[in-house]
């Protein structure tokens, strides 16, 4: 039977991942499809899951009453979506919607944790890959708040 | 008929503004506006090189040194596009079709598209350092067999502030161009992209060994943008910037836009990154 073992291997978050955490992940990772409008998750429920995206875009957004949906940052094809399945209480802090058909693979929050928990050196390899991911994040978002095209920048 | 190169390059003063008449002024966002400007002292054209500016005298306000944002091959016609900020820029906002405008230059180093044939050209932009950066487009897009992958790169504060929007839309509709816009903030009905515009970078289609980026923007967006280029593996010396500063004469006489050894006004504005790397991070410049 086929499994997602080459899609992973072939995404750039997992790139160059040992065939045996590969052989790991795999077990807890999923096919999933959104279309446009559809949310992947929504601020405040459980983080169960995060999302290796393979097509699409998605947007990360935050709701306001007064000012509605405002989109923080886009996420497409070659990204991640989600890092609150690593950091309890694992509840989601932001929305998550499709822009457009998005196809992504899941990966079971629970399921990688354990795993992570039984092979640090898994966790260890994950670890450095969301830091970087987090660091760039971090990055952008600075650069974001300087408002660099504003009138005062 | 003698341009206004010309005569700059043949002695006529460059401290002496050429009359210049108002032939129309679009309101491109709503603090950025074009204006299109026709020579009235009776030359037929204005040639300059993409990334060069020219000192606009608002009579009665002041003189600013504005980019050339038009098509090279148009001489006919001098295009400026600029913020309304200051006295001056507000002045010139409400200039009218007809009024007249004192122009001097063009000024400066210019982008290297002629150097860059055969390369791939990533033209990364900020705000309204699209400006300066869309004669370079028009140049290569001209002789668009010449180069490898064109890819423009831009990013904006919000879907309001994008600049040339239509211009962009076309250019996005070419199959030989690669067009990736980004905004800061979004609300949720945009459907575009959302992020810095050195987000893009990473992901965007260039082989980095045979790449000429051309950079334009506030500056602190260019240092990250250099990095993120550096990171993809473009060398230095095929990093091209246009710096900014206060610039006065526009021929490297009164000093105020010193930069280091250098005058952005004569030695710049556009520069190539390797000869001003040890600059670009010194606070006391």
């Amino acid at each position: 039977m086929e499994t997602l073992e080459p899609i992973l291997a072939e995404h750039p978050f997992l790139q160059g991942l040992e065939a045996s955490h590969l052989h790991l992940i795999v077990g807890c990772a999923s096919n999933v499809r959104f279309d446009a409008g559809q949310f992947l998750c929504r601020e405040g429920e459980e983080a169960d899951q995060f999302y290796i995206i393979r097509h699409g875009k998605v947007a990360v957004e935050i709701f306001g009453a007064q000012k509605g949906p405002i989109t923080i940052q886009t996420i497409g094809e070659g990204e991640i979506l989600g890092w609150s399945w690593l950091i309890p209480p694992y509840h989601w802090h932001f929305d998550a919607r499709a822009i457009e058909l998005t196809r992504a693979i899941a990966l079971d929050g629970k399921c990688l944790r354990t795993k992570c928990e039984n092979d640090h050196d898994l966790g260890y390899e994950l670890l450095k890959r969301f830091s970087n991911v987090m660091e760039q994040r971090l990055e952008a978002t600075r650069l974001q708040l300087l408002d660099v095209y504003g009138n005062n920048a | 008929m003698a341009t206004m190169l010309e005569r700059q390059n043949h002695s006529a003063d460059p401290m002496m503004p050429a009359p210049f008449r108002v032939q129309r002024l679009r309101q491109d966002t709503y603090d950025t506006f074009t204006l299109e400007l026709q020579p009235a002292n009776g030359l037929s054209e204005f040639a300059f090189a993409a990334g060069q500016f020219n000192m606009l005298y608002v009579f009665g306000a002041g003189e600013v040194p504005i980019s050339i944002s038009g098509d090279p091959a148009k001489s006919q016609t001098l295009v400026h596009t600029t913020r309304a900020v200051g006295v001056v820029t507000k002045a010139m906002r409400k200039l009218q079709r007809g009024e007249m405008l004192g122009v001097r230059g063009p000024f400066g180093t210019h982008w290297p598209v002629a150097e860059a044939l055969g390369s791939d050209i990533v033209i990364v932009a900020g705000g309204i350092g699209l400006a300066p950066l869309r004669p370079a487009l028009y140049a290569l897009l001209a002789r668009r067999e010449k180069y490898g992958k064109v890819v423009l790169l831009y990013g904006a504060r919000t879907p309001e502030d994008i600049l040339y929007r239509r211009e962009l839309e076309r250019w996005r509709a070419r199959l030989d161009l690669e067009v990736y816009v980004t905004v800061d903030r979004a609300a949720g009905n945009w459907r575009g992209n959302v992020g810095v515009v050195t987000t893009l970078i990473p992901k965007a289609p260039f082989d980095p060994r045979n790449a000429v980026a051309m950079v334009c923007g506030p500056e602190i967006m260019m240092r990250f943008t250099v990095l993120e280029l550096q990171k993809r593996g473009v060398p230095a010396e095929n990093i091209f910037l246009s710096m900014e500063r206060n610039m006065k004469c526009a021929v490297g006489f009164c000093g105020h836009c010193q930069f280091g050894p250098a005058f952005i006004c004569k030695d710049g504005p556009v520069f190539r990154y390797d000869r001003i790397k040890d600059l670009f991070t010194k606070r006391e410049i």
